[in-house]
């Protein structure tokens, strides 16, 4: 547990010496995840692009993980700093297996273990530039929460990030229930995703499905939705207003 | 144990392969008063006899809590045994404060350990001259661990360390396997197994202690009016341990007159309490 302590980037304690070493703004970064709670375990989506600024540049990124055995984790913006936070979880993982003792830590210890991360990094004006959503199953229990840059954290049956907030938990407010199959969570948030990438300029139609269960980690191959732009609307977008062309 | 010129130093080894400063920090850990520990699969006691050097002064305190799901009974030099609960405190609380979750207790054994071998290592340091029964709960059940000043931790189903605790580890090397999960004749069998190392005196609430820590219930350490009335009740049934369930042959004698050096077995007279 201390040894997270004596990574690399907790030189980030020169960061009141020079501001040359404090984060100031995202450069590569992703949009929204989106996560619900399902009869068996956890879903969470997100698309695979990676923007920087308004330059939709990457389009093959992942920005769901498996954490240990029993978690899985969906990141949006900065990916550089993603990736930062993979090291640290994948130590921290590590030296959990180290013990070799039949206890392993679980979504709820991983997902309180960055709120750690998070916050002391917020207190020190030198942020990890990111929202995580952290899913998991663990005897039986299953776990969905969500933690910022801020070190905002709580957890919820269903969570988002950044435009899905706004976009998609009012639809998984009305839709979510309690015992949706597989099937029906995987539609539920294809249609979350679909609202995201009509309405959502950073979004991408490209996207994985990460499912969690007491099984285990499984996500899938990268996949478009269909998407209809045959609209009126889109077609004669400024009828009925007067004086626009 | 004889003085040698093997013995002035931890980081001195004998010819035969031993560290005396450490065999004789568990010596230390066998002259304090005894301490018992006992597990079920759903709960583990305490149990330690505490005993004031006079009848002005206060007991020393022998049993810590160390958080929600783990307590220690301590044997030994108790200032040691402090500082040690301290520590273990802290583990746990740091764990809790990271994890928002318990340490388990395997885990907190390990640490301590560790700990202790520091001290069989280093020229500057001595050992530790304290055991601990660390008994606590966590994901996969009930524990009972010692740590003894070696650095060396062993899993336990029960044990007793301290003065006269092989009168209580052989009762409880007797009744172990009938530990059920009845959380109250796990404590009637601490306090026969503690009964054990007082050789015929008198066992009041006022030199014991219990604890108790179990499934939804945090550890904590019993007043004296509850140790006082479950005394009361296992003395009015007789000498016999309370008839167990699982009805384990040895009802007749409460204490098989087993280890040849604890001299009076308290199966002599019916009511030995009565004296």
């Amino acid at each position: 547990m201390n040894l997270a302590d004596s990574t690399p980037a907790m030189n980030s304690l020169l960061g009141s010496e020079a501001d040359s070493q404090r984060t100031l703004y995202p450069y590569v970064t992703g949009t929204s995840v989106v996560g619900i709670k399902y009869k068996d375990g956890i879903l969470l989506a997100a698309d695979m692009g990676g923007s920087y600024g308004s330059t939709l540049r990457y389009k093959t990124v992942e920005r769901l993980k498996p954490v240990g055995k029993h978690s899985i984790i969906g990141a949006s913006g900065e990916i550089s700093d993603f990736q930062e936070i993979m090291r640290y979880l994948d130590e921290l993982i590590l030296y959990d297996n180290m013990w070799d003792d039949g206890n392993s830590l679980g979504p709820k210890e991983v997902h309180n273990y960055l709120t750690r991360v998070m916050y002391n990094r917020r207190n020190k004006f030198n942020p990890l530039w990111n929202s995580l959503v952290l899913g998991g199953v663990k005897n039986g229990q299953k776990y969905l929460g969500t933690v910022n840059m801020i070190g905002v954290h709580y957890e919820d049956n269903h969570v988002a990030t950044g435009f899905g907030n706004h976009l998609a938990r009012p639809i998984l407010r009305d839709e979510w229930h309690e015992n949706l199959t597989f099937e029906e969570g995987v539609k539920l948030l294809e249609k979350c995703m679909r609202v995201l990438l009509y309405r959502d300029r950073s979004a991408v139609n490209k996207l994985q499905i990460a499912k969690i269960t007491e099984a285990g980690v499984t996500i899938s191959q990268p996949y478009s939705l269909k998407t209809f732009w045959d609209f009126s609307a889109f077609k004669n977008p400024t009828v009925g207003a007067e004086g626009s062309w | 144990m004889f003085r040698n010129q093997y013995d002035t130093d931890v980081t001195t080894w004998s010819p035969a392969g031993r560290l005396f400063q450490v065999e004789y920090a568990m010596e230390a850990v066998k002259q304090g008063s005894a301490a018992i520990g006992l597990r079920s699969k759903t709960h583990v006691v305490l149990a330690c006899v505490n005993k004031a050097s006079s009848e002005l002064s206060s007991h020393q305190k022998k049993i810590f809590k160390v958080d929600d799901h783990i307590g220690v009974a301590i044997a030994g030099l108790t200032a040691d045994g402090r500082v040690l609960s301290r520590y273990l405190r802290n583990e746990c609380i740091n764990y809790s404060y990271t994890y928002e979750s318990s340490l388990p207790v395997g885990r907190l054994v390990v640490q301590l350990a560790d700990k202790a071998q520091v001290c069989t290592q280093r020229s500057w340091k001595r050992p530790y001259g304290v055991g601990l029964l660390v008994g606590g709960l966590d994901e996969s059940g009930a524990h009972l661990y010692y740590n003894c000043p070696s650095g060396n931790y062993f899993e336990y189903q029960a044990f007793a360390i301290g003065s006269r605790s092989q009168a209580a580890k052989t009762y409880l090397e007797r009744k172990f396997e009938g530990f059920m999960d009845a959380r109250e004749d796990l404590i009637k069998d601490a306090l026969f197994a503690l009964r054990e190392t007082l050789q015929g005196e008198k066992l009041t609430s006022s030199i014991c202690t219990i604890a108790i820590v179990g499934v939804g219930e945090a550890f904590h350490i019993l007043d004296q009016e509850t140790v006082q009335a479950l005394i009361d009740e296992f003395e009015i049934v007789g000498e016999e341990p309370p008839a167990d369930e699982a009805a384990t042959p040895d009802q007749s004698s409460d204490a098989e007159p087993g280890p040849a050096d604890q001299g009076t077995p308290s199966d002599q007279g019916a009511t030995p309490m009565d004296i």
